[in-house]
């Protein structure tokens, strides 16, 4: 057994455990560092098969960024556990079916490349030799050239979605003093100093 | 047997102990720093500084070394103690990790990894936990202002820093971080018909991401003028307010560490490495780990400098300067980058 395959099972293990432990953990903020070590081992097992730039793109996105804004909102919330416990019979049946389906399409995935091993090569680009291209100029050429406009449309999908909560959100409310910066920049002693002469006894 | 020492045995006691002498020598360096920080600090106020433990102060960081771990760590009854104690062990271990794939000469890193830029900037977007989870475990409301504070900022920033590193990581072509010092030897300077020089180095060609850089590592790692997760007009010390002795050491280091990382790190990417300024013979004899850390030490300088002399920024402020001026401007610079890179073919 190589060095390979005890990595792989460390991973998987903590991996499988801490996804355990983020359903069954009492408070949600631990759930959230759980769920955070489950993408840490999933960049883990990314390394392992070779693909180093996904790995550290789980990294950057889904620790770095989605699970921090993840992590503000529930630490913000004020959960009552009491309540969030009352309803685990009731949603149930949906988690069991959700969980099947999810398990069924994996054995699906992964039955028909044990069967078929060539059809994914088959299928798709040519998989370059990872010793003489890395992986990262490889996914660049494939999301820039062969699927350029999928890669478009996926990021104005994005945008769209990002206008839309930002159109939600947005108040005008008048009578409100804000800063202007440029304004303020703008300003001499010219336009903001006025220098009176004042008279003994008179005032302005 | 024989096959299994050399494979894994040798070579992993070789990095374990490369790992060990790399640290000893950051930990040193960092007592320095933060010995630096505060006599620079005390220079420009007309202040002495620390002068007491050693000659001109030279041993205050160790002496506050041992203060900070003979004293009793104090954990709050109503903090969650596990994330309480794990949040500096966080913060430390982060901050230590980057360190592994950094180039400190030719040939001089740990792990010479293809995706070396990559796994810095995933490594220190992570640096953000140690914050939350110290300022949430605190349970208490300074700690956890400073928290809310330093997630929204440290997200911020990182947008405009990962675009920097874009419009580098265009020129370069690589993702490697001595490839990307290798690729500073010409550049400006050398098209121009000029020798080598530090004329080549990308803080002269990309140098509107230079300054963006510098300023978005100030607020990356919580320096002043942008240092509000532990404002102390504010907030007491932000999210340190509870912690005491040594898991307050330890958030300390953390702070500095990551502090190190960026100035080795504008290094490497604008002041090119362990490259000598001039091509000339006397300076080439200089070893590059002296240049390394003499670059690195001028840009720690000019953190010192900043935080010297520069007021800090309101929030609002903070995020303007963040969401409304870098990213844009980052974002123009990548587009711009990659048109002239495209047109005149350098790249």
């Amino acid at each position: 057994m190589g060095l390979q395959a005890i990595f792989f099972y460390l991973f998987a293990f903590i991996a499988v455990a801490s996804a355990f432990m983020v359903i069954s953990a009492k408070n949600p903020v631990h759930s959230v560092l759980f769920l955070i070590l489950v993408f840490f081992n999933a960049a883990g097992l990314f390394l392992l098969t070779g693909a180093e730039f996904l790995a550290m793109i789980l990294l950057v996105v889904y620790i770095g960024a989605v699970a921090v804004l993840f992590l503000f909102v529930v630490m913000m919330l004020d959960i009552d556990f009491a309540e969030l416990r009352s309803g685990v019979l009731q949603y149930a049946p949906v988690g069991i079916l959700i969980g099947l389906i999810v398990a069924a399409e994996l054995i699906v995935v992964i039955g028909g490349s044990v069967l078929t091993p060539d059809a994914a090569r088959s299928i798709t680009m040519p998989i370059p030799n990872p010793a003489e291209r890395t992986n990262t100029a490889a996914l660049g050429d494939v999301l820039y050239t062969n699927y350029v406009y999928f890669f478009q449309i996926a990021g104005l999908v994005l945008l769209v979605a990002m206008i839309g909560a930002i159109v939600l959100t947005l108040r005008h409310r008048t009578n409100i003093k804000r800063q202007d910066i440029s304004k303020q920049v703008a300003r001499t002693p010219a336009t903001a100093v006025e220098v009176v002469k004042v008279k003994p006894g008179q005032g302005v | 047997m024989d096959s299994f020492f050399s494979i894994y045995v040798w070579p992993g006691l070789i990095m374990v102990a490369q790992s060990l002498l790399l640290l000893v020598c950051l930990l040193v360096f960092i007592a320095y720093i933060l010995l630096a920080d505060r006599k620079i600090w005390a220079a420009v106020q007309l202040r002495r500084g620390p002068n007491v433990v050693g000659p001109f102060g030279l041993f205050q960081s160790f002496a506050d070394l041992l203060k900070f771990v003979f004293k009793e760590p104090i954990i709050p009854a109503g903090a969650n103690k596990s994330v309480f104690l794990l949040a500096p062990l966080v913060s430390v271990t982060l901050a230590l990790a980057t360190w592994a794939v950094i180039p400190l000469n030719e040939n001089w890193v740990i792990a010479n990894i293809n995706v070396g830029i990559l796994y810095v900037f995933a490594i220190s977007s992570l640096e953000v936990y140690g914050i939350i989870m110290s300022g949430w475990a605190s349970n208490s409301k300074y700690p956890f202002l400073g928290a809310l504070r330093s997630a929204a900022q440290m997200v911020s920033y990182e947008v405009s820093i990962g675009f920097v590193i874009v419009t580098v990581l265009l020129c370069v072509g690589s993702l490697n971080l001595s490839d990307i010092v290798y690729a500073q030897k010409d550049g400006l300077g050398t098209m121009v018909g000029l020798p080598n020089s530090f004329l080549d180095w990308h803080w002269l060609s990309l140098f509107p991401m230079f300054v963006i850089f510098f300023i978005s590592g100030l607020a990356e790692t919580n320096r002043p003028p942008f240092d509000l997760p532990e404002a102390e007009s504010e907030l007491v010390a932000g999210y340190m307010v509870e912690y005491s002795s040594a898991p307050y050491m330890m958030l300390m280091l953390g702070e500095y560490a990551a502090i190190l990382l960026i100035c080795s790190l504008t290094t490497i990417l604008f002041l090119g490495g362990w490259l000598p300024p001039l091509d000339i013979a006397v300076l080439n004899w200089v070893p590059g780990i002296i240049w390394f850390v003499l670059k690195g030490s001028f840009v720690f300088f000019l953190f010192a400098m900043v935080k010297a002399f520069v007021p800090r920024y309101r929030y609002d402020q903070l995020m303007r300067l963040g969401w409304k001026v870098f990213l844009p401007l980052s974002l123009a610079m990548v587009i711009i980058t990659a048109f002239v890179l495209k047109l005149t073919g350098w790249a």
